[in-house]
């Protein structure tokens, strides 16, 4: 007898998600399908529009990360019309960003990633959440997040005009400066949010990597997945979210090569099946093989987890120092292939919520760094543009995956083409690997479905904070689920719901 | 809110006092759910004065869970998003069934927002944008399937409608909370005058108005000097090798949307030193926002002669993005020919049923 089990929503990525799985008759798992039931169609409707409006419009395609929107569709209208944005205007397109980042991982951290073990992955359902977090580490911690969350909007609602979907990048710029006081006033909240990042390093020490059960789930094969990897780096090779060269990294840890995001048409390329409404992207030197891993499938991975596995460091003391820890811990030992980039590849997916801490650091200090630039409260934050626009390729490393907007435009500058890949749709593959992969190892024949099996099929593609980590921005922050197992007539065999 | 991971029995008796609130989002960028959330400290006011019982983005009920409640049971529903796709619509009808009051919250599903500006093209033109892009390998033109056979079983998917409505296009709605998103004092203020409701030390406004929104124009809430509106053409921010801070943006010459748009942001964009784009709809007895701004337009424009007016009006690259940038599915026209025709096609081939565009507003 063959059984479905369906989970409808696993989640909101802008809307729903759904998973089916297919047993087979012996109970094991014959295939699983991820399916993204939304499309709007932003490619099409932005034809026909001006360029300098493409911040503002494709901001709306994402409530949760507008500034990863607004910044490459800042960057493509640069490219666009052949202009360089001034110094300072780029020093405050950075610190929109640095401070995007910073709530942006917070809330995933503690909202969406922590509960699982901070209250572990089998807690009762009601305690697995942020407020469960609250009433177990007290609240000061939980009064420290909220902080954190307002600090970071408040960095970008003074920078980009408006909490979400900020309006200051422009063409060749930002549409003002700030004022020395307002500088200070964020650099003072970076400082803050460095300590903040410390103590959430040391409670992922104490809960995570002080507890061996812990260690061994991260480790383990049922979260593990062997892709290729895709992120951002400078000219030194190191972790840059705004700007730089794409660089890709095998499996193995060999650098296959980097790109400049105009060049991103030689290297991605997408897939369509007709069960869902989302693309899959992979490599097209590779190509698709389906949906599996290793060196001969152009599946790749582009979250926290991937820019730290192409980096060779990053550029802020205390991050580089937790990037060291992070491989020293995980890959120890290993110094990659002669052609890597000097560190093992890590390959746990559940690690990638230890990478995001990095990052985490790294926005945090950022903050400082570009707040106490003393070019960046210069008034000179706009190049007006001088030659006929044409076509510009933007690029940014959105929190959840290199986000590219292209646009074609009339000499006029209004769009007569837009191509757009978007953060989340990079791991749509490996998230769908990732889920499978969890529920073959989980559900065997005779397996009883229990609530804690859905949170560790759940947690396979939390690792990824998949947009539909709109849910990680949440106070309790837990997803839904219902799974309904049902006889090959379509009959229900069984119905188990976990509610938050 | 309350979490509960084996029924909802003893969740119900201990709320049974408080009055039931819900939030959903349809086709909508979750921006309003985020804006919400940052209120923070007015969400934990809403977890105290009601029992949340349905709320994707914050808490875990279902689809299922709002079915089994009783008809009129949830007192006030923030319901955010565009009806873009036949799910969207259920639940439209679902939560507008099971809530007293029904608050379409947000641009999208007041007037469509953004994503209404898909109603200019065909689904095909959407479809075939997207899944025959430039990066994407599709020889043989694959489109998703609203219903398609896998090996192991059959997989299915909404139904994408070919013209996107707004929330009262499908089900009567009560209050309209404008904005792209809201912003967050705004939400405040709503959400205190709701408890003050609730303990009888206040009422709801008639049915119908518009909340969490002033009752002028933009460009009262503006900071901008404003002398004589005359200018000889339109011109956009990147061509100006300098945009005054002071001035109002207009005057320069910038097709700023302020004098159509509704105020209650505190003029944001503006004070930033970027035209407002309309994000909170039309002024407040605007029955078509981009009339409105035609008008304001054309009592600036400094020419008597037809040929100057002609030359100043081409100015404006993108009319109908300009008039009607955030309010397109909520116009008169609502939708061009294309999806008009692919809407009537799709209506035609269901069988008895009603076609789309005559529900609106008909069921109340």
């Amino acid at each position: 007898m063959t059984e479905r089990i369906t989970i409808d929503p696993v989640t909101r990525l802008e809307g729903h998600g759904r998973i089916e799985i297919f047993l087979d008759g012996a109970g094991e798992v014959a295939n699983a399908y991820f399916q993204v039931p939304e499309f709007r169609g932003f490619e099409q409707f932005c034809v026909g529009r001006p360029v300098e409006e493409m911040p503002l419009l494709t901001n709306r395609i994402c409530g949760v990360c507008p500034e990863a929107h607004h910044m490459a569709a800042a960057k493509a209208c640069d490219a666009v019309y052949h202009v360089q944005p001034p110094p300072a205007a780029v020093l405050l397109r950075r610190l929109l960003y640095a401070a995007f980042y910073f709530a942006d991982h917070t809330t995933d951290f503690y909202a969406l990633a922590g509960p699982d073990f901070v209250m572990g992955p089998d807690a009762p359902v009601a305690e697995r959440n942020l407020l469960g977090i609250v009433h177990k580490l007290g609240l000061e911690v939980g009064g420290k997040v909220i902080k954190a969350r307002k600090y970071g909007h408040a960095i970008v609602e003074t920078v980009g005009g408006r909490g979400i979907h900020p309006c200051t990048a422009v063409p060749g710029g930002m549409a003002k400066g700030i004022t020395a006081a307002q500088a200070a006033e964020i650099a003072e909240m970076g400082r803050w949010a460095i300590e903040f990042v410390g103590e959430s390093v040391k409670l992922f020490d104490d809960i995570v990597l002080g507890n061996p059960a812990y260690l061994e789930m991260v480790t383990g094969d049922t979260y593990t997945e062997r892709t290729y990897y895709m992120g951002t780096v400078d000219a030194e090779g190191r972790l840059d979210t705004y700007d730089g060269r794409i660089r890709v990294v095998s499996p193995d840890g060999e650098v296959v090569g980097s790109f400049a995001p105009a060049e991103y048409r030689d290297w991605i390329a997408e897939r369509v099946e007709p069960w869902t409404y989302l693309k899959f992207p992979y490599l097209k030197k590779i190509g698709w093989k389906g949906f599996v891993g290793g060196a001969d499938s152009g599946v790749y991975c582009a979250t926290p987890l991937a820019r730290l596995n192409v980096a060779n460091g990053l550029s802020t003391p205390r991050a580089q120092a937790e990037f060291e820890r992070f491989f020293a811990t995980l890959a120890p030992g290993d110094a990659g292939p002669a052609n890597g980039v000097g560190h093992g590849m890590v390959h746990h997916r559940l690690a990638g919520h230890w990478a995001r801490l990095v990052e985490l650091m790294y926005a945090a200090e950022s903050i400082v760094g570009l707040a106490t630039n003393p070019d960046i409260t210069s008034d000179q934050v706009r190049t007006v543009p001088t030659e006929k626009p044409t076509e510009g390729v933007g690029s940014v490393e959105a929190p959840r995956g290199t986000l590219f907007h292209h646009y074609w435009t009339d000499e006029r500058g209004v769009l007569t083409r837009a191509n757009l890949i978007v953060g989340t749709t990079n791991n749509y593959a490996p998230m769908a690997m990732s889920v499978s992969r969890a529920a073959r190892s989980l559900i065997h024949g005779g397996t009883v479905i229990t609530e804690g099996l859905l949170n560790r099929i759940e947690m396979a593609f939390r690792a990824y904070d998949p947009c539909l980590g709109c849910a990680t921005h949440s106070l309790p922050g837990r997803m839904p689920m219902i799974v309904t197992i049902r006889g090959s007539d379509g009959a229900v065999v069984d119905v188990l719901r976990r509610d938050g | 809110m309350t979490g509960n991971g084996t029924g909802n029995g003893a969740r119900a008796a201990a709320a049974s006092a408080k009055p039931k609130f819900a939030m959903y989002w349809a086709a909508s960028c979750g921006g309003c759910d985020i804006a919400v959330l940052n209120t923070s400290e007015n969400v934990l006011d809403v977890d105290a004065n009601f029992d949340v019982v349905f709320w994707p983005v914050a808490m875990d009920a279902k689809y299922r869970d709002v079915e089994a409640m009783a008809d009129g049971s949830i007192l006030l529903t923030l319901f955010s998003g565009g009806i873009r796709n036949s799910e969207n619509e259920e639940l439209a009808h679902l939560l507008r069934r099971k809530s007293k009051l029904l608050v379409a919250f947000g641009s999208c599903a007041c007037e469509g927002c953004i994503p209404g500006l898909a109603n200019l093209s065909s689904p095909e033109q959407l479809f075939a944008a997207a899944f025959d892009s430039i990066t994407t390998e599709n020889p043989e033109g694959l489109r998703p399937q609203a219903e398609w056979q896998a090996p192991e079983g059959v997989l299915r998917l909404p139904v994408f409608a070919p013209v996107l409505r707004t929330l009262d296009q499908v089900v009567p709605v009560d209050y309209y909370l404008p904005g792209c998103p809201p912003e967050r004092h705004q939400i405040a203020a709503v959400i205190q005058l709701a408890i003050k409701v609730i303990h009888g030390e206040a009422e709801f406004p008639p049915i119908g108005s518009t909340i969490g929104a002033g009752h002028s124009t933009c460009c009262d809430e503006c900071p901008r000097t404003r002398g004589i509106k005359k200018i000889k053409a339109f011109t956009r921010p990147q061509e100006m090798a300098v945009i005054d801070p002071v001035l109002c943006l207009l005057e320069q010459g910038i097709p700023c949307n302020g004098p159509a748009t509704r105020d209650g942001c505190g003029a944001l964009c503006p004070r930033a030193g970027a035209q407002c784009i309309g994000c909170y709809g039309p002024a407040e007895g605007v029955v078509d926002y981009g009339s409105r701004l035609i008008s304001a337009f054309a009592s600036v424009i400094d020419a008597t002669d037809p040929a100057d007016i002609e030359r100043i009006i081409a100015t404006i690259p993108d009319p109908v993005g300009q008039f009607y940038r955030f309010s397109l599915a909520s116009s008169l026209l609502r939708a061009g020919r294309a999806a008009w025709d692919a809407q009537g096609a799709l209506d035609a081939g269901r069988a008895g049923a009603a076609p789309a565009h005559a529900t609106a507003g008909a069921e109340r």
